[in-house]
């Protein structure tokens, strides 16, 4: 049932996310099985699936939050396994998780992040950051204190803090309100402009199907089918991913 | 953090007669070593009747020693080669390691009642040895706790070479701490007539050592099989024709 | 540089949570008191044990403040997304492994006037005492940031960590008793010095082994 990558770029150097017979075991389950595609530089990709179909292990796999059991990716022609430093200076990852201190500020978790990454940032940069997320005004306030949908945004204004090339958007939908729809939106034309290239996965297909070029399927672990992200929400993709039509 | 290696599964050999083997020539070897060390050997000449524990004490020690010894190299083998058969070695061999070792302390006391008067005696051997159990069986613990297969065997292959490095600083540490004991037993200070059934025991823990690892390992793969998901069968390039085109079109 | 950035979050944080490190100063010195009535109101053998019952107390609390600098990386997979930034583990747990040795010695400082009133074992050799437990918390922080690291990632965090930790710092344990203890009641065969040389071999092998398999921790 693999499906072989679509819209071949001539050069490899044009591959921005390739993966090939990415599988990750869970025990005894294969989260991943098999996986292989390829996303030209400059893309934007749509990844579909039910719960559970595999899209976070796959998200999690190409930012080398976990290791491949067997298969391979490369991100801009990094190997995740090898060159691991190398593909974690290009990606850039907003996750489920918050990936934030409780104890904290909004504007020291910005801090903690910035020095980890070596950039030095001013505190002046940081406030506009959390400015563009609407954060500004709960800056010195703790995390802890935060909504779901608060430490979202916090998330997403690390993006900004990292220069990356490939930025994968997991659920970025996921806990926020009107107005950080519109906030994301806002970010992903910025990266479309600027040729970064974007994974997004999310549940709104319209929406998502709306943004990207390509569209990638995921069905128990195993990528069912690919094509333009257009056609994804179309009947027929859904019945290939298993999806009740009354449901859509 | 490693690769294809562990994506197989451990293959479980048939049922085989080795192990038994090794069990029954164990066994033959400790009762006739223990008959000639309880009845032929001639008394020790201060210690009396109580030296014979020695002659399963002694074994016993080198034996606890090697067992551990065998489940660090398997550590060790494991981080290097990411192959599951270490992981179910490293399994078999602390288990009994640490049986091996709680026998020793069980059997040190017993010695040390008659001799010192006391239970415990604070020899640097016999407290590395103590210190070492729980050591290990923290180990077997965290194996207990940690139900993915890869991080189990990650972490413990990790907690192994960590413990086993403490072994010499233990020992040293508690001789520094109490130095009063008796020199080191080995063939070479026991007279002639002590030695063979010392030999005949050691090697009969060993080989019953050895059949029970087999027996064990052969367990702990069964274990893991079960607890991964087969190998996927490795893909096939599909057609041009084949990939489906959206919107109901096939 | 990446060093600084990992202790520099540390402080911050172990800062933030600076009431936790009292509660476990309280619990140290609670432990102090407990041990003293399970000698009895007699001076001359609480003064005997004192160094002991000061390394217990410092041992059990250590493991609370171990475990807390693993919990707020826990919350919300704080840890996780820092991972995955050009950063290597290795520094996340030297940055871990420092500022927990800086607390646990700040806790061994603060409970030696407890032990000191409690147990009449005063020393004139404060300077010595300071550096005993500067190396004693130092072999303490290293293998307890790494099993810390194991421990919160399982079910069974707060059985874990002790059980792995307590046999493997056996040898700390004895020597900074030791020392501590010729401290108190007097050295005259000048034998301190042989604990000091075990508790630096420890800590050198510590603190290089640990740094060395913590990637294997905290990759999956």
């Amino acid at each position: 049932m693999t499906v072989q990558g679509f819209s071949l770029p001539e050069q490899p150097s044009n591959v921005a996310i390739a993966a090939s017979g990415l599988s990750r075991r869970f025990g005894r389950r294969w989260a991943l099985a098999d996986v292989s595609f390829r996303i030209p530089r400059g893309h934007a990709a749509l990844v579909a699936g039910r719960n559970g179909s595999g899209k976070s292990t796959l998200f999690r796999l190409l930012s080398t939050a976990i290791s491949p059991t067997t298969g391979t990716a490369t991100i801009e022609g990094q190997d995740v396994t090898a060159e691991t430093e190398e593909v974690r200076r290009r990606v850039a990852f907003l996750s489920h998780q918050a990936n934030t201190y409780e104890s904290l500020t909004a504007l020291q978790n910005l801090e903690v992040f910035a020095r980890h990454l070596g950039t030095d940032t001013g505190r002046d940069r940081l406030l506009d950051f959390l400015d563009e997320v609407s954060l500004a005004e709960r800056a010195h306030d703790p995390i802890s204190t935060f909504s779901a949908g608060m430490r979202k945004r916090l998330s997403i204004a690390r993006l900004f803090l990292q220069d990356a090339s490939v930025v994968m958007l997991d659920e970025p939908y996921a806990q926020l309100d009107p107005p950080g729809f519109k906030l994301i939106d806002r970010l992903f034309r910025k990266m479309r402009d600027r040729g970064t290239t974007v994974l997004l996965s999310t549940h709104l297909l319209e929406r998502g199907a709306a943004m990207c070029d390509d569209g990638l399927l995921l069905r128990e672990g195993r990528l069912v089918w690919t094509g333009p992200a257009a056609a994804l929400p179309g009947e027929g993709a859904m019945e290939i991913a298993g999806i009740p039509e009354e449901v859509n | 953090m490693k690769g294809s290696a562990l994506a197989s599964r451990p293959s479980v050999p048939g049922t085989s007669r080795v192990p038994a083997a090794f069990l029954i020539a164990g066994a033959a070897l400790l009762l006739a070593g223990s008959w000639l060390g309880l009845f032929v050997a001639p008394p020790e000449h201060y210690m009396g009747d109580v030296q014979r524990i020695m002659y399963v004490h002694v074994p016993t020690a080198w034996n606890a020693m090697l067992a551990l010894t065998w489940s660090f190299v398997c550590a060790l083998m494991f981080l290097w080669r990411s192959d599951w058969k270490w992981d179910a070695r490293m399994e078999s061999a602390i288990e009994i390691g640490v049986l091996l070792s709680l026998l020793l302390c069980i059997q040190g006391s017993v010695w040390a009642k008659p001799t010192w008067g006391v239970w415990w005696d604070w020899d640097p051997r016999l407290t590395t040895m103590a210190v070492l159990v729980f050591a290990y069986f923290g180990v077997l613990t965290l194996r207990r706790f940690v139900d993915d297969p890869v991080r189990r065997a990650t972490w413990s292959a990790a907690a192994t070479i960590v413990a086993s490095a403490d072994v010499p600083i233990v020992y040293y540490s508690v001789r520094w701490w109490n130095s009063l004991h008796q020199l080191q037993s080995s063939p070479a200070t026991v007279s002639r007539s002590f030695y063979l059934p010392l030999r005949m025991n050691a090697f009969g823990i060993l080989f019953v050592m050895i059949g029970l690892m087999m027996l064990r390992t052969r367990l702990a793969k069964l274990h893991l099989r079960s607890e991964l998901a087969p190998p996927l069968i490795s893909s096939h390039p599909v057609s041009d024709s084949e990939p489906r085109l959206p919107g109901g079109a096939r | 540089m990446q060093l600084a950035a990992a202790v520099r979050k540390e402080v911050l944080l172990q800062w933030r949570s600076r009431g936790h490190f009292l509660a476990v100063f309280a619990f140290g010195a609670t432990a102090l008191l407990l041990f003293s009535f399970a000698i009895g109101p007699n001076a001359q053998a609480l003064r005997l044990f004192a160094a002991g019952f000061l390394w217990l107390a410092l041992l059990l609390g250590s493991t609370l403040a171990l475990s807390e600098s693993f919990q707020y990386e826990m919350d919300h997979r704080a840890m996780e997304g820092l991972l995955l930034l050009p950063t290597t583990a290795r520094s996340i747990y030297y940055g871990k492994a420092l500022t927990n040795w800086l607390q646990l010695s700040i806790l061994g400082v603060a409970l030696v006037p407890v032990m000191v009133v409690l147990y009449d074992a005063g020393t004139s050799m404060v300077p010595q005492l300071i550096a005993v437990i500067v190396l004693g918390s130092a072999g303490l922080s290293a293998p307890g940031t790494f099993y810390a690291g194991m421990a919160a990632q399982t079910k069974a965090r707060q059985t874990l960590l002790p059980l792995l930790l307590f046999p493997l710092v056996v040898p700390v344990l004895l020597a900074a008793v030791k020392a501590t203890s010729l401290l108190i009641l007097g050295d005259p065969m000048n034998q301190s010095r042989s604990w000091v040389l075990l508790l630096v071999a420890f800590n050198a092998i510590y603190w290089s082994l640990c740094g060395l398999m913590f990637t294997l921790v905290v990759e999956e």
